[in-house]
């Protein structure tokens, strides 16, 4: 493999958002060669975008809170198709690993008596998300980053791993080029961990950056290992919708958790009109009770507006069907309203919400103090992923690992807010521990010269294609369609119809990527980079869009218009994607194992 | 269930101010815009010209990314959040050091081009795209945080929010360099062997305040870090897409804490002694 640089390292880690982070800094911290690759400069991964704050049951705020509530909620949420192994490990095991990022330097707001202090978020019984401000993914992703540096670990930044590579059945490296000059790396190593993030770019409407892609989904699937729950895409309920070149942009939940309520464009506050029966108990039934909720107070019960994201952001859209929206196809989001409950509002929404009254101000030239905003559903996260073990995450190939986003499991069929943060660095930090056992348990497998071969220069033959004339385009135009086919038929509400009319789509986009030509040469080259991204886009729309098919109800992030109604006939299993010998797709459903005895008192317990 | 509450007239007001908003961008806000846009790679280049049409609240980083669909499948250019969140975006925009996802086009004057560079300071790696890894290598010279014991049995810390205030002001830092680009020690004189430049003493004053840490940076500040070269231009303070005065809350305050311990030996004394009996309360 002369013609290639190699890397030899015991862990690759494929990522350096949260959970690829705290997963390197777990493995170095086992004594192993370390290597790390990113598509982006450090410290620039989608978990720096996130807001509200990192959910861990530290019971600063509310001392009634603990980790059997977390994992309550969490299930609750999920609709109980999460991997409840999972759900336990994250709500025990969250508070120290929050813990354990302020000592190594993380800055969170404070409680009076100089604790970390805790938001309410949606789905939450209690206030239970640590933050800073609104940038608490910031402070996280620097914290982790500036912590890994000083560990010894190989970074390769700019660098986008494109095949992984396998010895037999188990996983032997990866081959990845680098961005600045687009030369090829093939890395060598016994364990690999995808922390590659979400699919939020398969969608036309997106909080998501140019790096959601879904490339560890793919890859994983390319090297043989399960998908699970792919049908699950979560659609923030707020995103802003106005003015366009903004649409999608993420209003962090922090802003309803403050005390922010929505209203439709007769001014009412929808929300009230309709609450779902397992959230009755738990949710404030007058304005007034929510007030006092979003205020502190241990006696009164969460405003509608707190409800899970799946159920909020369907209600917007009825408002906006049903023709009461805003303006500009969104509805309100209110939060200088409280300027008839508190003196100081203005100042106080500014420090709460800093960097949302910046955005708005900036981009759409809006005061969030003294006018409300236009918002709407955008798609934000996906809750299913890769499939791996609850304890080691350990996927269906051996040595290969996942966590964070790409992989499936903790959410089931709805993430709460602030699950995601605290998932990144409990299931991070276990991938890396696991990963680092591996390593160290088997030798390096041997990687076969031919393949790196073949997949190098498949990844090259856009350029070849250049000057073919009519029949090849541009990489753009196909991404285009591709996300606002995907948004049209397998968006917030889907049915059968749609959807088998985008698994055709599907097929012929797929061959016109095959065809699409790009110009310029191989250095730092984005036309080429979108170019190779189409074929990890095309796969992971495909697979939501089967294992959306094959789920015929509605729960949680997946809503059916033909089968509006949640089953319980689909209660008990997971629906996997697996890869069959020609490369298709094949779904499978997955039964859930029986909940252990104790868990499932907690569960009575908490109803 | 409720009925509409008393907030309800400002929401049905602000409805009508917004869709007079889109009234008057709907036709009339497009057009077409010109963008001089530096094209080239680390031996050389040039700007080329392009148009493309443009509508209301578009930000360069659209245009950027509009040209690049239309007329440029190759034209580089970083960036991830498009919420001035992740400090990808840094390039100089009609000369200025600016987030290109946070510069409104309605902004600019649209009669001339507008002219779109990568970040000067930095070597070119392609069209707006620099290389920036000397700051992640500045950044390793810099001792880490470390911090006292903890203050409870459970291992936890307990800090005021008013002390917490100062240093979290310099972690809102993106990491954009866009103070790194602009700042002449750098830029000008080159001093990238000897000077740390503003976004890293906005890091080390974030490390000095830290209400927990406790190493005392002042002798690598003065000598390794190269304070001195700062002479308080102020320009970083000015391009900083965080608002973060770097100058008057960092940088100042960092040359006060060398001075005492470097310069002036029986204050040095009084202000480790205080300084250790702050950590120890
Ligand atoms: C705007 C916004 C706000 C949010 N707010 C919150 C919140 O308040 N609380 C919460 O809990 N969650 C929040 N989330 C969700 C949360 O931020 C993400 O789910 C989480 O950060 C994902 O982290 P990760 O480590 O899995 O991946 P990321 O942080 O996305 O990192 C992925 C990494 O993988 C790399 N990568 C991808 N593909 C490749 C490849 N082929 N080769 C090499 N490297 C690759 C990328 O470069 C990147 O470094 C928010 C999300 C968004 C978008
Ligand atoms: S104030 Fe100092 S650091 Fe800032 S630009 Fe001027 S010389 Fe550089
Ligand atoms: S201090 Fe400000 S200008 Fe400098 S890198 Fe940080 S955010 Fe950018
Ligand atoms: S793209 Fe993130 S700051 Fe501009």
């Amino acid at each position: 493999m002369g013609r290639y640089d190699t890397h030899q390292h015991d862990v690759l880690i494929v990522g350096a958002g949260g959970a690829g982070l705290r997963a390197a800094i777990a493995a170095a911290a086992a004594g192993v060669r370390v290597g790390l690759v990113c598509k982006s400069l450090l410290g620039k991964a989608h978990t720096v975008m996130a807001e509200g704050g990192v959910a861990a049951a530290l019971a600063n705020v509310d001392d009634r809170d603990n980790w059997r509530v977390h994992f309550a909620d969490t299930m609750r949420g999920g609709q109980y198709l999460n991997n409840w192994r999972m759900a336990e490990l994250h709500a025990k095991e969250a508070p120290a690993r929050v813990n354990e990022l302020e000592a190594w330097g993380a800055v969170f707001d404070r409680t009076t008596d100089g604790r970390i202090l805790q938001r309410n978020f949606g789905g939450h019984k209690y206030p239970r998300l640590a933050h800073v401000g609104d940038r608490t993914g910031l402070e996280m992703i620097r914290t982790l980053q500036d912590h890994a540096v000083h560990l010894g670990i190989d970074v390769h930044m700019e660098c986008t791993v494109i095949s992984l590579l396998k010895d037999g059945d188990r996983i032997a490296g990866a081959l990845a080029y680098d961005r600045d000059r687009g030369r090829f790396r093939v890395f060598h190593a016994p364990a690999v961990v995808l922390a590659t993030g979400g699919i939020g770019r398969a969608f036309h409407i997106t909080s998501n950056s140019w790096e959601y892609t879904g490339d560890g989904q793919s890859l994983a699937f390319q090297a043989g290992a399960a998908l699970q729950d792919m049908e699950f895409v979560q659609f923030h309920p707020t995103g802003m919708v106005w003015p366009p070149s903004v649409r999608g942009i993420l209003v962090t939940e922090g802003v309803r958790g403050e005390g922010g309520i929505l209203v439709n464009k007769d001014g009412r506050r929808f929300m009230f009109d309709d609450i779902p029966e397992n959230y009755r108990s738990q949710t404030a039934d007058s304005e007034e009770e929510g007030w006092r909720y979003v205020q502190g107070d241990k006696n009164a019960r969460r405003p509608p507006e707190l409800l899970t994201r799946d159920h909020v952001a369907r209600c917007i859209v009825r408002e906006v069907r049903e023709g009461r929206g805003s303006p500009h196809g969104g509805v309100f989001l209110d939060i200088s309203w409280i300027k008839s409950k508190i003196t100081d509002a203005p100042a106080h929404i500014r420090k709460k919400l800093p960097s949302m009254y910046h955005q708005f101000k900036q981009l759409a030239d809006i005061d969030i103090t003294s006018e409300p905003m236009e918002v709407g559903p955008t798609t934000h996260y996906v809750m299913g992923g890769i499939r791996v073990d609850g304890d080691t995450q350990m996927s269906t190939v051996p040595g290969l690992f996942a966590a964070g986003e790409s992989a499936a499991g903790l959410h089931g069929a709805n993430r709460l807010g602030g699950n995601s943060l605290s998932d990144l660095i409990v299931f991070g930090k276990r991938a890396g521990e696991y990963a680092a056992r591996y390593a160290s348990d088997n030798v390096a497998g041997n990687i076969d010269a031919a393949s790196v071969e073949d997949t190098v220069q498949q990844a090259l033959e856009p350029f070849g294609r250049t000057g073919n004339g009519a029949a090849s385009e541009g990489p753009y135009q196909v991404q285009q369609e591709l996300q606002e086919m995907m948004q049209e038929h397998v968006g917030i509400v889907r049915t059968e119809s749609e959807m088998n009319s985008a698994l055709e789509s599907i097929t012929r986009l797929a061959e016109r990527a095959a065809r699409v030509q790009v110009n310029g040469n191989r250095d730092y080259n984005p036309g080429w980079h979108t170019a190779l991204d189409l074929s990890n886009l095309l796969a992971v729309s495909e697979a939501v869009t089967l294992s959306a098919l094959e789920r015929k109800e509605s729960r949680g992030g997946h809503f059916r218009n033909d089968y509006p109604e949640k089953d319980p006939a689909f209660a008990g299993f997971n629906i996997l994607v697996h890869r069959n010998n020609d490369g298709s797709m094949r779904i499978s459903r997955e039964p859930i194992p029986e909940m252990r005895d104790d868990l499932k008192q907690i569960i009575e317990e908490n109803k | 269930m409720t009925a509409p509450t008393s907030v309800s007239r400002d929401i049905v007001e602000s409805g009508q101010r917004a869709a007079r908003r889109s009234d008057s961008s709907a036709g009339s806000q497009t057009r077409q815009a010109r963008f001089r846009v530096w094209r080239g790679d680390s031996s050389g280049g040039r700007f080329e010209d392009y148009e493309t049409q443009i509508s209301e609240g578009m930000v360069v980083l659209d245009a950027i990314h509009q040209i690049q669909a239309e007329s440029a499948n190759d034209l580089a250019v970083r960036w991830n959040c498009k919420a001035g969140k992740c400090g990808s975006c840094s390039a100089e925009v009609n000369g200025m050091p600016r987030l290109m996802c946070m510069t409104r086009l309605n902004d600019l004057d649209l009669e001339q081009p507008v002219t779109v560079e990568p970040m000067r300071a930095f070597p070119p790696l392609r069209d707006l795209v620099t290389d920036v890894s000397w700051n992640f290598e500045v950044k390793k010279r810099i001792a880490k945080f470390k911090p006292r014991p903890p203050d409870a049995a459970d291992g936890t810390w307990r800090m005021a929010q008013a002390d917490v205030d100062r240093v979290q002001e310099f972690r809102k830092c993106i990491e954009c360099f866009l103070c790194q680009d602009v700042c002449h020690v750098l830029r000008d004189h080159s001093k990238h062997d000897s000077f740390i430049g503003p976004r890293f003493l906005t890091y080390v004053a974030a490390l000095e305040m830290h209400p927990l840490d406790t190493v005392v940076r002042t002798a690598e500040l003065k000598e390794a870090h190269g304070i001195g070269y700062c002479n308080i231009t102020k320009c970083c303070t000015k391009v900083c897409p965080e608002n973060i005065a770097i100058t008057d809350n960092a940088i100042i305050p960092l040359k006060e804490r060398v001075v005492d311990d470097h310069y002036d030996p029986l204050s040095a004394l009084v202000r480790l002694f205080r300084r250790k009996l702050a950590r120890d309360d």
